[in-house]
């Protein structure tokens, strides 16, 4: 008797309540499926069951809150243009390598959300170590996957092969004045050309147009960012004028570039003790990213339309 | 695997949680003969078939003990961690041990292996540091106080031995903060607070290494022969953010000045131990040491990663599950009732 009655589920019933499940799925209306979406991420958070690296980079914090902020800015404010994604390798190590510009580092989050959205991979940003000193901003970057610019951080991270991205200029490229825009300033000591030999993988060179804009540095309070431990203190038409609004950046139209890859395999193991070697090479990487910068200044045409 | 004929080993700081623990394991080798266990006070529980000598690793007592025993491998435990000693006489147990300790093996001529526990502590912790530390990198800041300062002597003393004895095998251990259901550690006691600060704007990365695999790196360490610098730790990194909300600990982020106040508010009132200064750097920057070192060495990882180190901890103390999430685990419990 239990028999036959287990025989006749397996039988027939294996199909029926399949099917009956997939038929009240649908009566969950989309709105209520978010919501019941956003109670489960709300339940993860809180109860700290997530995973984070080892450089502290949180993917869910990241997709759920960190790049649909920066997305919001990237598509609606600067209205950011791509070129050449293609050049961006799918998957194993590389280095990018951009020029800096905007007083903030805004053009970092930009980049991060280009090549999140349209490469379809997570950059890990190399900082200066002033990020990792300032309250929330420190770990609000080692959140979105960044790390200090230290030797040991990115051959970590290439080895693992993952997208390095590294702003040579540092300092030098963010705060210069206005009055410079799109002049590349010195390329640091190459030490990130060195890395990409070590780790042997391709650098691959990135201008970014749009970012010199958003505040127009016109002057310096040197006595005051001393004070402060900053390394500049910028004035700009909006800032400290207007006070927190002139946080508010400008909206100017971006332009993202970027180059063909540049393999280093030519160049042997010893090359990154060569320091000829590594000179020539950040020569050449600055040369390509100044180029490439000049061309997409002119596609780009007004820097507010 | 290369086993070293340990015979005669002596375990220093035996009395304390993790120099019994070792002890105890190493009892159960029967490829050592004896094992001797060396503290200041009389241990709490008994050891067993371990041998327990009261004496001071600060005097001369030690090296009678080593020469007339005929050690051959010493276990170098007695790392005071924690502040609830007076930080001078911590530091007098710690470096002042240390040096008659290795003073005493060196003239041995019985002595072999030497293992010692050393601390991640030894990288310091700052801002400036890079996100994982090998055993080659330097620290960024040294650390300038502390048992993290006592570690950075000790290591020193072993490099000195070992220039002048080369035949020794020793290997030093830097280990993560100890977890697991029965330490009792400044940050356990942390993490007992009513209400845990945090500092404003930080939240550092934290690692740590549970009870059982510390004991079993340091019986493999002292059966097997593999000298130098060693990280330890579970795989895998918590913030202290996850953390405090997998424990269900309620926090309130503090600055940074006034955070020691608060520390110093608690031992005055309610019998914690304050916050020392490394902590506090710890708290703020914290720290990932990369261990795959040991990992090649002994072909054998952490059987518990860093999360489950600390899940372990959450069970064993009887935390988890904090208000906000009942509140909301009841909101969702309502919401599905209604859809029922």
């Amino acid at each position: 008797m239990i028999n036959a009655h287990r025989d006749a589920a397996e039988d027939g019933a294996q199909v029926i309540p399949l099917d009956s499940a997939r038929r009240r799925e649908p009566e969950r209306g989309p709105l209520e499926r978010r919501i019941a979406e956003g109670l489960a991420f709300l339940r993860r958070r809180l109860a700290g069951d997530y995973e984070v690296d080892e450089f502290g980079f949180d993917p869910e914090l990241n997709e759920a809150v960190l790049l649909p902020a920066a997305r919001a800015l990237y598509e609606h404010w600067f209205r950011v243009e791509l070129a050449g994604v293609d050049n961006v390798p799918k998957d194993g190590g590389a280095l990018i390598v951009a020029n800096h510009s905007g007083t903030l580092p805004i053009d970092g989050i930009m980049l991060s959300v280009a090549l999140n959205d349209h490469a379809g991979r997570h950059v890990r940003l190399l900082g200066a170590d002033l990020v990792y000193q300032v309250p929330v901003l420190g770990h609000l970057s080692r959140k979105a996957g960044h790390t200090l610019a230290c030797h040991a951080d990115a051959a970590r991270l290439l080895g693992k092969g993952e997208l390095v991205g590294v702003f040579p200029e540092g300092f030098k490229g963010v705060g210069k004045p206005f009055a410079d825009r799109y002049k590349l300033q010195r390329f640091g000591r190459g030490g990130f050309v060195e890395t990409a030999l070590r780790a042997n993988v391709p650098i691959v060179p990135a201008a970014i147009v749009g970012a010199e804009e958003i505040y127009p540095k016109i002057a310096d309070l040197r006595p005051l960012a001393r004070l402060l431990g900053l390394p500049y203190f910028p004035i700009t038409p909006t800032f400290p004028l207007l006070g927190p609004a002139g946080l508010i950046p400008l909206p100017s139209k971006w332009m993202i570039q970027f180059g063909e890859p540049m393999t280093l395999d030519e160049y042997g193991a010893d090359a990154a003790d060569d320091p000829m070697t590594v000179f020539n090479i950040t020569d050449h990487v600055r040369e390509n990213v100044q180029q490439m910068l000049y061309d997409t200044l002119l596609r780009r045409g007004p820097a507010f339309l | 695997m290369p086993a070293a004929a340990a015979r005669v080993v002596l375990v220093t700081g035996v009395s304390r949680f993790l120099g019994a623990r070792v002890a105890n394991t190493l009892q159960a080798d029967p490829g050592i003969d004896r094992v001797i266990g060396v503290d200041t006070v009389p241990p709490t529980a008994p050891l067993g078939r371990t041998e327990f000598v009261r004496v001071d690793i600060r005097t001369p007592g030690i090296a009678k003990v080593i020469a007339s025993a005929r050690v051959d491998t010493v276990v170098h435990l007695s790392l005071v961690t924690s502040p609830s000693a007076p930080r001078a006489k911590a530091k007098e147990l710690n470096v002042i041990g240390t040096m008659q300790l290795l003073a005493a093996c060196q003239r041995s001529p019985d002595m072999r292996r030497l293992v010692v526990r050393s601390s991640a502590a030894v990288y310091g912790s700052s801002a400036k540091d890079p996100a994982v530390f090998t055993e080659q990198d330097e620290p960024v800041e040294s650390p300038a106080s502390g048992y993290g300062k006592d570690a950075v002597e000790i290591e020193g003393y072993v490099r000195g031995l070992l220039r002048r004895r080369s035949d020794l095998s020793v290997a030093v251990l830097r280990f993560a903060n100890f977890l697991g259901p029965s330490v009792d550690s400044p940050f356990t006691r942390y993490l007992r607070m009513p209400v845990v600060p945090t500092v404003l704007g930080f939240d550092p990365r934290l690692q740590f290494v549970h009870e059982d695999d510390g004991v079993e790196v340091l019986r493999r360490m002292t059966l097997e022969e593999h000298s130098g610098l060693f990280n330890v730790a579970g795989d895998g990194v918590l913030l202290l953010s996850q953390a405090l909300r997998r424990a269900g600990r309620v926090s309130v982020p503090v600055p940074a000045p006034s955070f020691s106040t608060v520390g110093d508010v608690g031992r005055r009132f309610a019998g914690m131990s304050g916050f020392s200064p490394e902590l506090l750097r710890w708290l703020t920057h914290g720290r990932v040491i990369d261990t795959s070192a040991l990992e090649r060495a002994l072909d054998w990882r952490p059987k518990h990663s860093s999360e489950s180190a600390f899940a372990d901890f959450v069970t064993g103390q009887g935390l988890g599950r904090g208000a906000p999430l009942q509140v909301l685990d009841r909101l969702t419990g309502l919401f599905q009732g209604d859809r029922r």
